[in-house]
């Protein structure tokens, strides 16, 4: 495909999408339960080990794996992420496209809406849905969906107030295209490129906000592992076993460098400047 | 040898990109310029015009440029000689402003829009002059009365979006002579402006050089513009000049074939002479598109409980076009022509009125064709999907036959068969606008509504496109709705004309009646104020009419029209003070 061979030419983009790539697999190993060990199953014997042969991350005080909860947790945070930005990607492109094709009071009462949203930080939210639901993953999602919306509402807004105006939308009406085909082929086709950008920015910081929550308990339960739980866990042994700490630290930050890199390399090859070929 | 010249050019080559000198886009010009001599240089866009002006001041730099060869040499006041090409960046900023002055197309963005014009035009007079405070504001002011402008001390405080694009582009060339500059580069600086305004203009810079006795180097695409200010003409073709000489014998004799085909194949206006002689109107025919009374107002300023005025764009406008003709209309920008254009098509809201199209044999008898044809085409779509959009629009599944439908328009419009599946960006403005005509006929429509459709394109894109346009019309039995300010191809392609102004129709009838015998005030300024090669002799008079405001307080109802027949379908509106 053009598209991953222009990515895998761009420096950043390279680095990041290797990054991805091997994120991806590895939460693929893992949820098909290829881990080195059990990642769920307690061993008293050889708890607070220090990385070694068998244990290549050490293990918690239970004696757990760190590897393999390491890889379920990558999934999991993974999962959360993808979850929740498509859900905010959706929701988002339909209302900021609404918003800019009806205009007027529609734009009106919908952008408030959103900015009303836009007011709530993430973790405020979450505790809202739990008084409601109980934690777990499926808060996790849906306050971080909600949290995303609005930028998405956003982003596409503004390109779509502009391409609203452009001659070719006129044209099209000339010929009497229904309103369906116009948002679809002549809007929404031309805010692609704004729209992967932002979705894999956002990628990033659903994946930070993931970690967020499941560190207050707000997210992924125990025993279920996960990056931000596993960084909670760790923190009264940090100077006993500095592993349980590194390791899934690590994890978050080059997961969201990863997506960081994708998303200015993808920034680059979808300008319009730069696009000597259709993509 | 008499004294050096102002400006001595020597195969001069100019490349931008990394390695300029496999990238040139002047590729050796050779010109010299006495001092209070005006040189023209035309061309169409690509040919390096801008280019060699923006490199005689270096300011090519700025753009990516690099000189690669030849050489430049500038008299200076003083009577050294100055070296441009090999110049530091120092020297220059003395020459650019003091010995050379610019003026650009764009006036609105060539001025600052958060400074008042007195500030702007007195800090061109303290960077070259040094005059400061109260001294710099009457030097303003006095160079304000100079081009023209009434009431020059209060304009001084205005700022440029308080002023009309004539306007503007007086004060760019106030800021020009702040600095009494011995060279006035002028760049397509009448391009953006209507007809009536450029005349205005084109007499200040006649009137300003006569005054001053500066050299000017004028760059145009349009050689009747020059024919009647300039001493000699250079023309240029991709980045070569294929002929320069003294304006008369280069005119009247030119020798190189790119000069002779911008002389004759492109459309210049000759009052009247030029109009079309087939498809004449049979007044047997019943009419394909009627309008009626069509009022288009927008509001303006919102007022507690209704708007307390309205822009009257379109007022009580009317005429009828039978099939097979072509109805041009005419006006300058702001005269409501593309308000009508839009209406007709239900783009935007009659406030009034009546469109009622004939019986026609679709159910979308009426397409349109638009200005500018980077805009109307989706970049992200293939042209098969493009084309298929009517088709698709009107229920009609993308089947053998609407390709083949796609495949013989293409070649109508002399698109290769392999344009199917290639994307707008891979095409010239030229191509786009056929594509956008075959896209328009894909509907096989009654009549095309054609919105300043050649306006963007080239000169002699422009004549191939206006032949295609009639070969077009007399297959399909198309009736054209032809929209344009300029009315050199108005009168190569129309029937009729109807003449707008300020929302009004003035004037309507036979081209060749209305072009050649004007009747209305505003039709004979309109057409006075074309240039053309035949009537370089003639000077144009600084006439400032400006075009009454259009925004009327709520309620306002203009006095109904009353019409005088001026000869065999030519109607004139009657003027009120006639």
């Amino acid at each position: 495909m053009r598209f991953l061979q222009a990515l895998f030419r761009h420096p950043s983009g390279r680095i990041g999408a290797s990054i991805i790539a091997i994120y991806l697999g590895v939460a693929l190993l893992g949820a098909l339960g290829l881990t080195p060990h059990n990642a769920l199953k307690q061993f008293p014997i050889d708890r607070l080990k220090p990385p070694s042969l068998l244990y290549l991350m050490g293990t918690d005080l239970l004696g757990r794996d760190t590897l393999s909860r390491l890889m379920l947790g990558i999934g999991q945070s993974l999962v959360v992420a993808f979850g929740s930005v498509a859900i905010a990607t959706v929701a988002g492109t339909v209302i900021g496209l609404l918003a800019a094709w009806w205009g007027s009071l529609w734009d009106g009462v919908l952008m408030r809406l959103m900015d009303v949203l836009l007011a709530f930080p993430a973790i405020l939210l979450a505790l809202l849905i739990i008084a409601i639901v109980g934690p777990g993953p499926f808060t996790s999602v849906t306050a971080i969906a909600i949290v995303y919306t609005p930028i998405f509402a956003r982003v596409v807004r503004g390109p779509a107030l502009s391409l609203k105006r452009r001659e070719f939308v006129d044209a099209a009406r000339t010929f009497g295209s229904s309103q369906a085909y116009i948002l679809t082929r002549h809007l929404l086709l031309n805010l692609i490129a704004p729209l992967t950008v932002q979705v894999t920015l956002a990628l990033a910081w659903a994946l930070l906000t993931e970690a967020g929550l499941s560190f207050l308990g707000l997210g992924t339960q125990p025993p279920a592992p996960s990056l931000g739980l596993m960084l909670s866990e760790s923190r009264n042994l940090m100077q006993h076993a500095p592993w349980l700490m590194l390791f899934p630290g690590l994890a978050i930050m080059l997961g969201i460098l990863g997506f960081n890199l994708t998303g200015d390399a993808l920034r680059d090859i979808l300008d319009p400047r730069m696009q000597g070929r259709p993509a | 040898m008499t004294a050096s010249p102002l400006l001595r050019v020597r195969d001069l080559r100019v490349g931008f990109g990394r390695q300029p000198a496999a990238n040139e886009v002047l590729k050796g010009v050779s010109f010299e310029l006495a001092a209070g001599e005006t040189l023209a240089v035309v061309g169409e866009s690509g040919s390096g015009k801008s280019v060699m002006a923006l490199s005689v001041n270096r300011l090519v730099d700025f753009g990516g440029g690099r000189i690669t060869g030849g050489g430049i040499e500038l008299c200076r006041r003083d009577g050294s000689i100055l070296d441009v090409t090999g110049a530091t960046e120092h020297d220059l900023r003395h020459v650019r402003g003091r010995d050379i002055g610019m003026i650009f197309q764009e006036p609105m963005t060539s001025l600052n829009p958060v400074h008042t014009i007195g500030r702007q035009i007195e800090e061109a007079f303290r960077l070259n002059r040094g005059i400061t405070g109260g001294a710099a504001r009457a030097a303003a002011r006095e160079v304000l009365e100079r081009v023209r402008i009434p009431d020059a001390k209060t304009r001084l405080d205005y700022f440029p979006h308080q002023l009309s694009g004539g306007m503007r582009q007086r004060v760019m060339i106030a800021m020009a002579l702040a600095s009494s500059p011995r060279l006035l580069i002028a760049d397509e600086p009448t391009t953006a402006l209507d007809v009536t305004v450029q005349a205005q203009i084109m007499a200040l810079l006649a009137e300003l050089r006569a005054e001053t006795g500066m050299a000017m180097i004028f760059i145009t695409h349009d050689i009747g513009l020059v024919a009647g200010i300039a001493d000699r003409i250079l023309v240029m073709q991709a980045g070569l000049a294929v002929e320069q000489g003294e304006t008369t014998r280069l005119l009247d004799h030119p020798e190189h074939d790119y000069t002779r085909h911008l002389l004759k194949a492109v459309p210049h206006f000759s009052a009247g002479q030029a109009t079309r002689k087939d498809g004449k109107r049979d007044g047997a025919a019943l009419p394909i598109v009627k309008v009626e009374g069509l009022v288009v107002r927008f509001p303006v300023g919102t007022g507690l409980f209704r708007p307390k005025g309205a822009v009257h764009a379109v007022d009580g406008v009317g005429f009828d076009l039978l099939p097979g003709e072509t109805l041009a209309i005419v006006g300058e920008s702001g005269s409501g022509k593309s308000t009508i254009a839009r209406a007709i098509l239900g783009l935007i809201e009659k406030t009034r009125g009546r469109v009622t199209a004939g019986a026609g044999h679709t159910r979308r008898p009426i397409q349109m064709v638009f200005q500018d044809p980077f805009a109307s085409l989706n970049p992200r779509l293939d042209v098969e999907s493009l084309l298929a959009e009517p088709a698709v629009a009107n229920r009609q599944r993308r089947d053998a036959g609407v390709r083949d439908r796609m495949r013989l328009l293409l070649d109508r419009v002399g698109l290769p068969q392999d344009a199917l599946s290639r994307y707008p960006h891979q095409f010239s403005g030229g191509q786009r606008q056929r594509l956008c005509i075959a896209r328009a006929l894909m509907l096989n429509p009654d009549v095309v509504v054609l919105d300043e459709a050649v306006s963007a394109l080239d000169v002699s894109v422009q004549a191939r496109v206006l032949e295609l346009l009639i070969d077009l019309q007399r297959e399909f039995g198309l009736a054209y709705l032809f929209i344009s300010h300029d009315m050199a191809v108005v009168e190569r392609i129309s029937h009729r004309v109807a003449v707008m102004y300020a929302g009004e129709i003035v004037e309507i009838g036979d081209a060749a009646a209305v072009l050649s015998s004007p009747q209305h005030s505003y039709t004979r300024r309109l057409i006075a104020a074309v240039p053309s090669v035949d009537r370089r002799h003639r000077h144009f008079a600084v006439d400032a009419t400006q075009v009454p405001s259009l925004v009327r307080p709520a309620g306002y109802e203009p006095a109904a029209a009353r019409w005088r027949e001026a000869g065999n379908d030519h109607r004139v509106r009657l003027e009120a003070d006639a």
